[in-house]
């Protein structure tokens, strides 16, 4: 791996090597949170604010910390900026807050804060890191307000809040899709994310364990 | 008794950790290819579980909640609200729990430890058990109904992940479209499941 650049920093978490759809890392936290899309942009925020400046902060003690309690203290840094980031939203937005519930407090164990912090800050400089944070929250982000836009929009025919889809409850045109609205449809769209994203660039495409032997044919087995 | 029961019930079915609130899902996804592993990590946040979601309402009932100090007999100590200090003490004693069992077991049942052994690191950072301390203290849970749902949100952590280990183990057999494979397919099995499960939902126990 060459010397990372900035803007190579910031911009490849984005597709290339998106957190969610390819390292598997922070799902955790993400898909309860997405049923609209002013809370998945909230919650978009605070991990962009979190993966930033706890990558940021590691990064400027990391030749100070003992590499066996290094795991301790950098939990340490992610909850504290987390406990921030809690009693903001619980100040100034409070309804937000109450929706969001415990999945704040659930980003000190979303992995892709961790990851970061362990994987890119821990070996490189501070301003590098934060740039770093801030383009894996972005792509966490990015994967995030996608899913709350087709869950709100064909969910309650609404974007942001503003009406799209005229429901039929208000006289409108639109029948609802109920199920965008449970928890199941984010699985479906984040695996169709997947699928669409590894289409665009096959070489993320995952080797087969179990190959098919040549001569049998599938269609026949059926 | 009854409430207890229902209590349990509730919290392995009808708010299953993994399938209704995707929590620990990094892991979830991650060590689902083989049925004894996926057995293995759910024994491990079986134990984890009922060990730190006590400990925690302990903790919460003592040291941090409005008023819990009041017990020091310090002047001024029932005005003491230190529920903000939360995330850092939980992710604390999860950390520590997590860390003592895996030298208790490594000194005491060293055959445990031996299948349980490479799980239980990841498990501090696994959400399901943030998760399952932060709805007990959002929920305001009594000692022994936290006991009772920290088994419960384990079993059912563990079920899901059994059973999906299950399905993936006959998936890789099938002739799955190539920038589906792996973890796409594997997100819509998911939420298949998760479908399944929502039946239980709006079941009053």
């Amino acid at each position: 791996m060459s010397a990372p650049t900035a803007k190579g920093v910031l911009l490849t978490p984005l597709f290339k090597n998106n957190p969610i759809a390819l390292q598997i890392l922070g799902i955790c936290s993400a898909l309860a949170v997405t049923s609209s899309m002013s809370v998945s942009l909230v919650m978009s925020l605070a991990v962009i604010f979190v993966t930033a400046l706890s990558n940021f902060f590691v990064s400027l003690i990391r030749h100070h910390i003992p590499s066996s309690i290094r795991i301790i203290v950098q939990m340490t840094i992610i909850a504290s900026l987390v406990i921030v980031v809690d009693q903001i939203l619980k100040a100034y937005a409070y309804e937000m807050s109450k929706q969001l519930s415990v999945f704040v407090g659930l980003i000190i164990t979303n992995c892709i804060v961790m990851g970061r912090a362990e994987g890119f800050a821990m070996t490189n400089s501070p301003g590098l890191s934060f740039l770093d944070g801030v383009g894996n929250g972005i792509g966490y982000g990015f994967i995030l307000m996608t899913v709350g836009f087709f869950r709100e929009l064909f969910g309650s025919g609404s974007v942001f809040g503003f009406t799209v889809l005229e429901t039929v409850q208000n006289g409108g045109w639109y029948v609802p899709n109920g199920l965008m609205l449970l928890p199941p449809s984010a699985f479906f769209i984040i695996g169709l994310i997947i699928w669409v994203l590894r289409a665009i660039n096959p070489e993320q495409v995952e080797e087969n364990e179990f190959k098919m032997k040549e001569n049998t044919q599938p269609k026949e087995a059926v | 008794m009854e409430h207890y029961l229902s209590l349990f019930v509730a919290s392995v079915f009808v708010e299953n950790m993994a399938l209704a609130f995707f929590l620990g899902m990094c892991t979830f996804l991650a060590v689902s290819k083989k049925v004894s592993s996926a057995i293995g990590l759910g024994i491990a946040v079986i134990a984890v579980l009922v060990i730190t979601v006590p400990v925690n309402n302990l903790l919460l009932t003592y040291l941090l909640g409005e008023g819990a100090l009041t017990w020091t007999g310090l002047a001024g100590a029932e005005n003491i609200d230190l529920s903000f200090l939360g995330f850092l003490s939980y992710i604390g004693v999860i950390a520590a729990i997590v860390q003592i069992m895996e030298m208790f077991l490594d000194k005491y049942v060293p055959a445990l430890y031996n299948a349980l052994g490479v799980f239980l690191p990841l498990i501090t950072v696994n959400c399901a058990i943030l998760g399952a301390t932060l709805f007990m203290s959002e929920r305001n849970y009594n000692f022994g109904e936290s006991v009772v749902y920290g088994l419960g949100a384990g079993v059912g952590w563990a079920l899901a992940i059994t059973a999906l280990a299950g399905i993936r183990e006959k998936l890789k057999y099938s002739d799955v479209p190539g920038s589906l494979q792996g973890l796409g397919i594997t997100f819509i099995t998911v939420g298949l499941m998760s479908l399944g499960f929502m039946s239980f939902s709006g079941i009053q126990l």
